[in-house]
Order: C-alpha cells, then sequence, then structure tokens
C-alpha cells in the first residue's frame, strides 16, 4: 500500500468517524442529562434522510438543508414531550422500553410511509464536487465533514462550559432535584438537549447520506446502535469522548474494509464494545468521581 | 403562635414513595423569626421542606407564603418568590467550581451577580479562596458553606435548611449555627430542621416537635429544652428516678 492510498483510507475513515460522531454526541448528552439511552435516536437520523429527500424536490439545497435540519428538531423535541416527559418519574426502565417502541413506531411509519424500498438521496452538487489536495482526491463532503464536527464539538463544548444554560445542563446531569431547587426549569433544560442532539443528527445524516446516495426504513438502525458504542467507547455522557469514539470507529472500519476484511467491519465495531466493556467500563473519558461525602 | 405568620402551613399531607409521609401538620413561621422543626429520623421532616420548596406535590393542605397560596407552585416560582432549601447532605454540584456552584443559585437572577457574590465571600471567606476549585473536592464543611452561599445566591426572604449539621466536626458545627443567626440577623426568616435537636432549640425562637408525621409539642426554644419529654426523645437525658 503506498502512502497516498493509506492517506486516502484515513481520509474516509475520518470522515465516517465524522458523521458518526454527530450522532453520537446526541446519545451521549440525552444519557449525561436523563439516564436515558434514546433507542430512537438512530431512526430519528433516518427520518432526517427522508425529509432532506422531500425538501429537495421543492427547494434548492440551501433551502432544503434549514429546512431539514428544523424539521428534525421538532421531530426529537415532540418524540420526548410525548414519549419521554410523561414518563419523567417512572422507573428508568419504563423510558428506555418507551425508547425502543419509539424506534419500532418510526421505523414502520416510514415503511408505511414510505414503502421499504430504498430512495435515492438528493445530491447537493457542491459537496459532491471532488478536490484534490496533494495525491489525494476526494469530493467536498469528505473533507467537510471532519472540520464540520470539529467546528461543531468546539462550538458545544463551549457552549456548555460558559454559557448559563451549559452551566444548568451539568447541574442537571449531575443532580435532578437539587437542580430544580435552583430554580432551573428541568423541562427546559431537557428540551434544549434533545433538540441539540437533533440537530447534530440531521447535520450527520445530510453528511452521511450524501456519500451513501440512498434511505430506507431501517438505515438508521445499524448506525444508530454504532453511534451509541462510539458513545460507550469514548465514556457515556462525555461530549468530547462521544467524538474520539466515532473517529475510532469510522477510522477502523475503514482500515478493515481497505485490508479486504470488510464482512468484519461491523462485527469489529461491537468486538470492541465488548473490550471496552471489559476493560475499562467507564469508557475512554467516562465520569470520574470526584465525591467526597 | 403570632398573627403575623409568614409561612403558613394548614393540614397538610404528603405521600412519598407509598408512605403517608406527613399527616396533616400545621405550623407557621413568623416574619424574622427562626423555626425550628426537631425529630428523629423517618418523622416526615425533611418531606415537609421538599412539599413547601414544590420538589414534592402534597395530597391535601395548604402552604401560604407571605399571604399567597404556593401549594401546587413549581419549584422555579417558589424560588422567584424567595423561598429556598438547603437540601440534606449539602447536595453541591461536584462537577461544577464553587463559582458557578454560587452562581447557578442565582439562576433565577438575570442581573450581574458582583455585587451578590461579594456579600456571599464577605460571609464565607474560605469560599473566595477556593472560587475555581471543582465543589467535589471541597470537604464537608466547606461543602455546607457552599450549599449555604448557594441558597443565599437567590436572595431569599426564607431560607429553609435540612440538617445543615449533619456529619461535620462539632466546631464546625458551631459555627454553622453561628451563620445561621448571622443571617437571621440580616432579616432572613429561617426555618430549620435539625437532629442536633439541643443546638437547634438553643438557636431557634420557636419550634415544633414531629414525630411519625405528626407535629405532638411546639413552643418556645427554651420550653422545649426544659421539656422532660423532649429531653429524654431528642437531647440523650434520661428522666430521673
Amino acid at each position: 500500500m503506498t502512502l497516498s492510498v493509506f492517506l486516502q483510507h484515513c481520509l474516509t475513515g475520518i470522515s465516517l468517524g465524522g458523521a458518526y460522531a454527530l450522532i453520537a454526541i446526541g446519545y451521549t448528552m440525552v444519557y449525561g442529562i436523563l439516564r436515558l439511552i434514546n433507542f430512537a435516536h438512530g431512526d430519528i437520523f433516518m427520518m432526517a434522510g427522508y425529509f432532506m429527500i422531500f425538501a429537495m424536490v421543492s427547494f434548492p439545497w440551501y433551502v432544503a438543508i434549514p429546512l431539514v435540519l428544523i424539521a428534525t428538531v421538532l421531530l426529537g423535541v415532540f418524540i420526548e414531550r410525548a414519549a419521554y416527559k410523561p414518563l419523567r418519574n417512572a422507573p428508568r426502565m419504563s423510558i428506555m422500553i418507551s425508547a425502543i417502541g419509539v424506534s419500532y413506531l418510526l421505523q414502520n411509519l416510514a415503511t408505511y410511509l414510505f414503502t421499504a424500498l430504498p430512495r435515492g438521496y438528493p445530491t447537493i452538487p457542491i459537496l459532491k464536487k471532488i478536490f484534490q489536495i496533494g495525491p489525494l482526491s476526494a469530493s467536498l463532503v469528505t473533507f467537510i465533514t471532519p472540520v464540520l464536527t470539529l467546528a461543531l464539538v468546539y462550538l458545544l463544548v463551549f457552549l456548555i462550559n460558559h454559557s448559563k444554560v451549559g452551566m444548568a445542563m451539568r447541574a442537571v446531569s449531575r443532580d435532578f432535584e437539587t437542580a430544580q431547587l435552583m430554580g432551573i426549569k428541568i423541562n427546559r433544560v431537557i428540551t434544549i438537549t434533545f433538540a441539540i442532539g437533533s440537530l447534530l443528527a440531521a447535520v450527520g445524516s445530510i453528511l452521511y447520506f450524501t456519500d451513501r446516495m440512498a434511505v430506507f426504513p431501517f438505515s438508521g438502525a445499524l448506525p444508530g446502535l454504532k453511534c451509541f458504542v462510539a458513545a460507550v467507547l469514548g465514556g457515556i455522557g462525555s461530549i468530547p469522548g462521544a467524538m474520539v469514539g466515532g473517529f475510532i470507529l469510522g477510522l477502523g472500519e475503514t482500515a478493515l474494509v481497505a485490508l479486504g476484511y470488510s464482512t468484519f467491519s461491523d462485527a469489529f465495531t461491537f468486538v470492541l464494545l465488548i473490550l471496552m466493556l471489559l476493560i475499562r467500563p467507564t469508557g475512554l473519558f467516562g465520569e470520574k468521581v470526584t465525591d467526597k461525602v | 403562635m403570632e398573627n403575623n405568620a409568614y409561612l403558613k402551613i394548614t393540614d397538610l399531607s404528603v405521600s412519598y414513595g407509598g408512605i403517608h409521609a406527613v399527616k396533616g401538620i400545621s405550623l407557621e413561621v413568623p416574619k424574622g423569626k427562626i423555626v425550628t422543626l426537631i425529630g428523629s429520623n423517618g418523622a416526615g421532616k425533611s418531606t415537609t421542606l421538599r412539599t413547601i420548596a414544590g420538589v414534592v406535590k402534597p395530597k391535601a393542605g395548604s402552604i401560604q407564603f407571605d399571604g399567597k397560596e404556593i401549594c401546587g407552585k413549581s419549584p422555579d416560582d417558589i424560588v422567584s418568590m424567595g423561598i429556598t432549601l438547603v437540601p440534606e447532605g449539602r447536595r453541591v454540584f461536584g462537577n461544577l467550581t464553587v463559582l458557578e456552584n454560587l452562581k447557578i443559585g442565582a439562576y433565577v437572577h438575570n442581573d450581574r451577580l458582583d455585587k451578590y457574590l461579594d456579600d456571599i465571600y464577605e460571609l464565607f471567606p474560605r469560599l473566595k479562596e477556593r472560587e475555581w476549585q471543582l465543589a467535589g473536592t471541597l470537604s464537608g464543611g466547606e461543602q455546607q458553606m457552599l450549599a449555604v452561599g448557594r441558597a443565599l445566591m437567590s436572595r431569599p426572604k426564607l431560607i429553609m435548611m435540612d440538617e445543615p449539621s449533619l456529619g461535620l466536626a462539632p466546631l464546625i458545627v458551631k459555627d454553622i449555627f453561628d451563620i445561621i443567626k448571622t443571617i437571621n440577623a440580616e432579616g432572613i426568616t429561617v426555618l430549620l430542621i435539625e437532629q442536633n435537636a439541643n443546638m437547634a432549640l438553643k438557636t431557634a425562637d420557636w419550634g415544633y416537635v414531629m414525630e411519625t408525621g405528626v407535629i405532638t409539642m411546639e413552643g418556645t426554644g427554651a420550653d422545649l429544652l426544659a421539656n422532660e419529654s423532649v429531653k429524654e426523645a431528642y437531647l440523650g437525658k434520661r428522666k430521673e428516678d
């Protein structure tokens, strides 16, 4: 393998990893606040794919993209209101089961509405333009994905560490009831969390499907599961962790494909999960407990 | 008691976690006073405070603050009205810095906090020194100071404290009670829950004794301190034969 081929594969891997990272952040943020694994998150990502297909029918891409982002955010927030909020005081297992239910609901709703046949993902001309940097050539989306991911993660971490609402999010994630005693409106914080998670999933979906060309009702299932693994790898609850986890998975899968073991690229993800859970269950950047009693 | 009750609870009943924890209690806290509620573990004291703060919903009864009904209001409304609770076990946000913990105490306010922070640092110089430290790294006593400071940042009219002396060294317990008196002297009404009945009754203007969800006795701190059955049950003194 020559150096340029190697670099080409790295670029592909980083790009795939970037899309994974954006979705993984949604899992990790919701887990951080509600201690809920939002199994419907992968399907929100899938729905964002369909939204794009329909938006691009009638609008140019620069109108379609904001529309898709808004629609996905509304979907995510609506799901939280309808399926999770009524269970706020229920045992954690109930809300988890509700999440699994929403996941199946979205998959079957999509099958019912859009049929199970894959639909072509619209091409956003500017993203598909081929660029050449030295010996590397790839479409713009491949270059843009990791850059956009890093920028969004930086922005998000900044927001969480330096804004009032970010401070409220950290407080809620640590201690629900005490956060309430401070006058924090818990439901508002949770809504914002779902909105951010869904927004990033929508961005991830545009980047991911532009490279994949087709959407079908189950195209959120496996990526969703993988991104959940990415979040666990990085240490669920940690945003930089989710990003690193996403990149590790993206690079690892691409490496296996490049070496000719593409059959094992999905298995790789789950082997990695098992190894991580055995060796370091809290993940790479898992919560450290600094409490003194 | 006097008629000018600032906080007035009437026939309050609360079920919590499947237990009928508070069974129709009535109590009053006059403006500018320190009132204490003593009683053993599981008597329903914490549930009472958490109901006033709005995090637990009552089954029946009324809670009036400054003449307005607050029963059923959300916790953020209650904080905005000037009631704050220092929860049992301090519950500082260990993943936030000391400064952030104080800022979050003022979450319902949107103005500049510098002046209020200075007031807190004057009361607790230790917190100023540790401003940038994560709250989880503070000692128990410092965490309690932070929890009180955080509550004061909401600019309360009534501060409720749930076992502020729990698990602290005797010297620090004395500090905590001095601080309670200081806060009260600044015009903030105090409702205090304590297992350390001795200190609480010495500090308080008025005391209530709570047992398994009902109030069994009330009186001035001094009266209750002198009462034989209170002595026996809460002050660790035996009746003389």
